[in-house]
């Protein structure tokens, strides 16, 4: 445009002048509608999936619905873990239209102390937004609950909710089965699926509870919410139930368990039962045992420091982690490797002069009874726990022959199906010598092994285990603690399952039994008055080495020196229905302290189940006259 | 019978062509318009509101209130409003300066001068007015098109009432006003060798204009280049009205049925947002009919300023025509997040009494200009 020449009002030209600048506005307005539509375009058609997305997430949550834990129940359907239902009070500070008045109320309501009134306040500020529920106390008492549902009309946002809680009625003789739950820890965020947790509060820990943790736990729903831009739930938009836990049905019999615990009262042991038949584990008790209930919800750290400082150990899991040198309860394998490789027939004997001396040594390894026992074949040596003649057996055979045949028998590594944090003792050999010390094996060493001393470490499962295939004439079942999970059987075979053992001479099974059964019978805590058949095996287990972290205190430790009192047995006879080992600690000799045990544990589980056969009519017999006890 | 029913037809066709609308000053092509856009606006915004219909008669009654304004404004000589351009100019400025002074403080602004017990208005909204008005007037008794002169003294009109509205603070009014002034000064035909000059000034200006802005103003803009950078704090905004947009899709998700909106995930969705609201229920189909509106709206407009007898009818008419369309331009730029968050509502459609009875008060002037054309000499 240039300046008008003229002074005139040119009033065409104006008009000329503003019908094209107009139309040139029209045009720009008509492209920049352009510009809109077409980002318009963009944003509905071409990202149109992008946004749909971010739209539904905007405004739908998924939330976990967390499955019910499987319960656990005794082989006779017995509860041994439950969900109780707790009641929490809890407070939605939206609803609540004076939060203040409604806690004075409340305190009131329940006779709180005053001085409630500030953790109540800060407890129904916990939440950030207005309308999640606080938890102002949990674990209300049925009084209380009472209370607040009288006056539920005064406490407006004030809420009575339910929550599922782990709860063990058996909890201290079935703690060490059973483990526990507790409040899932960042280590165990690490092994679990998050997804599956989320909304759980509680994971197992130790135990049962943890071994089948993922039956028991279930598969958590989800239920997808509409929410609005503060969260709160609008609608439920679909809902997928949680599959709730597997109950699961134990092997454990909780009567025989409590029984067991009983027994061991007051005392530092433990017992493990087994059906032979099947690898039930019927009993597994750990004594002093401990309440797991307070570990459910978070032990205070006071509490857990008493147990760990507790000389006694209650936390440690004996029956499966207690690793005891088997002591003399390992003969009855050690006479029948020397049969199977032909190094001892049974009628050979030996002359016993109260000790051994290795062929070209002067040390003289040491018979219990120091002056003897005179000539002994393998029955007598069994039945007296003669050590000289399984020194001379030992040694016969060598540590290389004695080893792999123990392996046989579950020794030095754990073989039960379903036993969480069961240790795998320990069977010494030539190899594990080197690697553990890099020194060379002695010859001493393997008389040690004889006789179950030395390097050999076994927990009371192991020989307990040993005695169910010792029981069965060589065949193996697994042991284990589930019957069921869920509606499914647990039932042998199992895989991994060792292989049978088998002898050359199927009858050496009988031929060690036969001594064992003599045992049983003329072992003062077991013999008399008995009407099932039984054989056994007892040990006395030296004490070598103090535990590192006991503190020295004279009069403990003088008892901790003493050594354990082992005993294993099975029965009947015949038809085997348990086998069993007991370990007490500190108890001194096994046949007088354990074999008691032992005695009125299998009374307890087989008299109501004797049938005639495993009658032998052995309380007709006066039990043998013997001048000596027989002894381990 | 049937011959009745035909003759009574033809005898209300005829009648109808006979009917003048242009003896009441009204032009039918733009009322149709704009009744159609405000039915569509609130049918949007009885979704938008939460299906509140209190919400929606009050607008109503508002829009009511302003057809009438407009309706009463076309009956007004175009004369008589030049020659008073200058009192409302001065009087709209000195209510500027009094909301300076004694305003009613709303939300970190000061915005409203509140007569008390009755009512409370914003000065600034008239300012849209009074400015093309002044400015028409004014260079209507000038030669056209205007010297180095005329647009100082322009300049100076603008710059008074724009200073006092920016300062208050309100950034999106105060660009409405000085939209509209510049559309004055360019439809009266100023020379582009001069739009280039001042172009290159006001360029210039910029990096000043952004020191001289408030912190939040800043943070606008900053957020509009990087949206994401505060998703939670100003980015929330354009975040979740894109979405509601882009989720809407071709055809959208159906009349109260946007999630975005109906779940509270959209900010001022009556308001400044509310065409989130409509992208997303109505879709691209929705947004498309109500941009073809408004173009027709703003074409019918721009032909009618252009039929006006005299340059003041023209000038006036043209930028309020012009403004109107920057209204919709910033409003449906932002949030579709072309453009940063200003506040400028979607004219006709958003909530909110004094941009409704503004804006059909401009097209009230915008009738009057046309309506009188036959009675002006040519």
């Amino acid at each position: 445009m240039r300046r008008p020449n003229s002074s005139l009002r040119n009033t065409a030209r104006e008009v000329e002048v503003f019908r094209r600048r107009s139309l040139l506005a029209a045009l720009i307005v008509l492209v920049l509608i352009g510009v809109l539509a077409g980002r318009l375009v963009y944003l509905q058609i071409f990202e149109h999936d992008v946004f749909i997305t971010r739209s539904d997430n905007n405004r739908i949550r998924v939330e976990p619905l967390p499955p019910n834990r499987g319960l656990i129940y005794d082989r006779e359907h017995r509860i041994l873990a439950e969900n109780r239902p707790t009641y929490n009070l809890t407070m939605v500070r939206e609803q609540a239209s004076e939060v203040d008045q409604t806690l004075k109320r409340l305190i009131r309501i329940l006779d709180l102390p005053d001085a409630m009134y500030d953790t109540l306040q800060s407890r129904s500020r916990q939440r950030q937004r207005p309308f999640e529920p606080a938890l102002l106390l949990s674990d209300l008492t049925e009084d209380q609950i009472a209370r607040i549902a009288v006056n539920r009309y005064r406490l407006p946002g004030v809420e009575v909710e339910a929550q599922l809680m782990r709860y063990y009625p058996d909890s201290r003789i079935m703690a060490h089965v059973l483990g526990y739950v507790g409040r899932i820890s960042q280590a165990d965020e690490k092994r679990i699926d998050s997804g599956n947790y989320a909304g759980t509060h509680y994971i197992g820990k130790t135990g049962i509870e943890r071994f089948y943790e993922k039956a028991l736990h279930g598969t958590a729903g989800v239920r997808r919410v509409e929410t609005n831009a503060r969260g709160r739930i609008l609608r439920e938009i679909s809902r997928t139930p949680p599959k709730p836990g597997k109950d699961l049905t134990l092997t454990i019999d909780k009567d025989l368990q409590e029984f067991g615990a009983q027994l061991l009262k007051g005392k530092r042991g433990a017992i493990v039962a087994i059906d032979p038949r099947n690898g039930d584990i019927l009993a597994m008790v750990s004594t002093p045992g401990y309440d797991t209930n307070q570990f459910v919800n978070g032990i205070s750290s006071k509490a857990y420091q008493a147990l760990q400082n507790d000389t006694d150990l209650p936390l440690y899991n004996r029956a499966v982690r207690g690793q005891y040198p088997p002591a003399s309860t390992v003969k009855p394998y050690m006479a029948l490797d020397g049969l199977e490789t032909g190094v001892m027939n049974p009628s050979d004997t030996i002359y016993d002069p109260g000790y051994y001396k290795l062929p070209n040594g002067d040390r003289k390894y040491h018979n219990w009874l120091r002056w003897g026992h005179g000539r002994v074949d393998m029955h007598r040596a069994i039945v007296v726990s003669n050590d000289t003649y399984f020194y001379h057996l030992a040694h016969e055979l060598g540590i290389d022959r004695i080893a792999p045949f123990m392996h046989k028998f579950g020794f030095g590594e754990d073989h039960s199906l379903d036993v969480w944090g069961a240790s795998d003792g320990l069977m010494p050999s030539r190899e594990w010598k080197r690697a553990r010390y890099n020194k060379v094996w002695y010859p001493g060493e393997t008389l040690s092994a004889g006789i179950g001393q030395g390097y050999w470490l076994a927990t009371p499962l192991q020989m307990a285990t040993a005695m169910t295939v010792l029981a069965n004439r060589g065949h193996w079942v697994r042991p284990h603690l589930a019957k069921k999970v869920g509606d499914r059987e647990v039932e042998p075979p199992f895989s991994d399952t060792p292989p049978d053992v088998e002898l050359k001479n199927p009858d050496w099974w009988h031929l060690v039994i036969d001594a064992m059964q003599d045992v049983a019978d003329k072992t003062q805590a077991t013999g008399p008055g008995r009407e099932y058949t039984m054989a056994a095996k007892s040990g006395t287990a030296q004490v070598f080495t103090l535990n590192k972290n006991q503190k020295y205190n004279a009069e403990e430790l003088k008892e901790h020196l003493r050594d354990h009192a082992l005993f294993s047995a099975f029965a009947p006879v015949k038809n085997p229905q348990i086998a069993v080992a007991v370990v007490v600690e500190n108890a001194g000799w096994g046949s007088k302290n354990a074999g008691p045990v032992v005695r009125k544990l299998l009374d307890y589980w087989l008299l109501p189940r004797l049938k005639q056969e495993d009658r032998p009519g052995l309380l007709d017999q006066p039990v043998q006259e013997s001048t000596q006890d027989v002894h381990d | 019978m049937k011959e009745t029913w035909s003759r009574w037809i033809r005898r209300s066709r005829r009648r109808y062509q006979r009917f003048d609308w242009a003896t009441l000053n009204i032009d039918p092509w733009l009322l149709l318009m704009l009744l159609l856009i405000m039915a569509g606006g609130l049918m949007v915004l009885y979704s938008a509101g939460g299906e509140s219909l209190l919400l929606v008669k009050a607008q109503a009654l508002r829009l009511l209130l302003a057809i009438t304004a407009m309706l009463v404004i076309a009956q007004v000589p175009p004369r008589l409003m030049m020659s008073l351009a200058w009192v409302f100019y001065l009087g709209v400025t000195l209510m500027l300066l009094a909301v300076d002074v004694i305003g009613a403080h709303a939300m970190g602004a000061q915005r409203w001068l509140e007569i008390p017990g009755l009512f409370r208005f914003q000065p600034s909204e008239l300012m849209k007015l009074a400015m093309p008005m002044m400015l028409a007037s004014y260079l209507a008794r000038r030669q056209l098109p205007p010297g180095w002169m005329d647009l100082i003294f322009c300049v100076l009109l603008i710059i008074v009432p724009v200073g006092l509205i920016a300062d208050q603070p309100d950034l999106g009014t105060s660009m409405l006003v000085s939209a509209s002034a510049v559309f004055v000064v360019l439809l009266a035909g100023l020379s582009w060798r001069v739009v280039g000059v001042c172009a290159l000034l006001v360029a210039a200006a910029m990096p000043l204009m952004w020191f001289n802005m408030h912190d939040y103003q800043q943070q606008r803009v900053l957020t509009f280049l990087n949206p994401e950078s505060d998703p939670l704090g100003t980015g929330w905004n354009i975040i979740q009205s894109k979405t509601a947009i882009g989720s809407g899709g071709l055809w959208g998700k159906g009349w109260m049925q946007g999630t975005q909106s109906q779940l509270e995930f959209l900010p001022e969705r009556h308001t400044d947002f509310i065409v989130a609201v409509l992208g997303e229920e109505f879709g691209l189909v929705g947004m498309t009919l109500l941009l073809f509106a408004y173009l027709i709206l703003i074409w019918r407009g721009l032909y009618m300023a252009a039929q006006a007898p005299d340059t003041f009818g023209r000038l006036a008419g043209g930028s309020i025509v012009l403004t109107f369309f920057v209204y919709v331009f910033v409003n449906v730029g932002m949030v579709s997040g072309l453009l940063p968050i200003v506040g400028v509502p979607l004219p006709l459609i958003s909530f909110g009494g004094t941009s409704s009875v503004t804006l059909l008060a401009g097209f009230g002037i915008l009738m009057a200009v046309f309506g009188h054309r036959k009675m002006s000499p040519r």
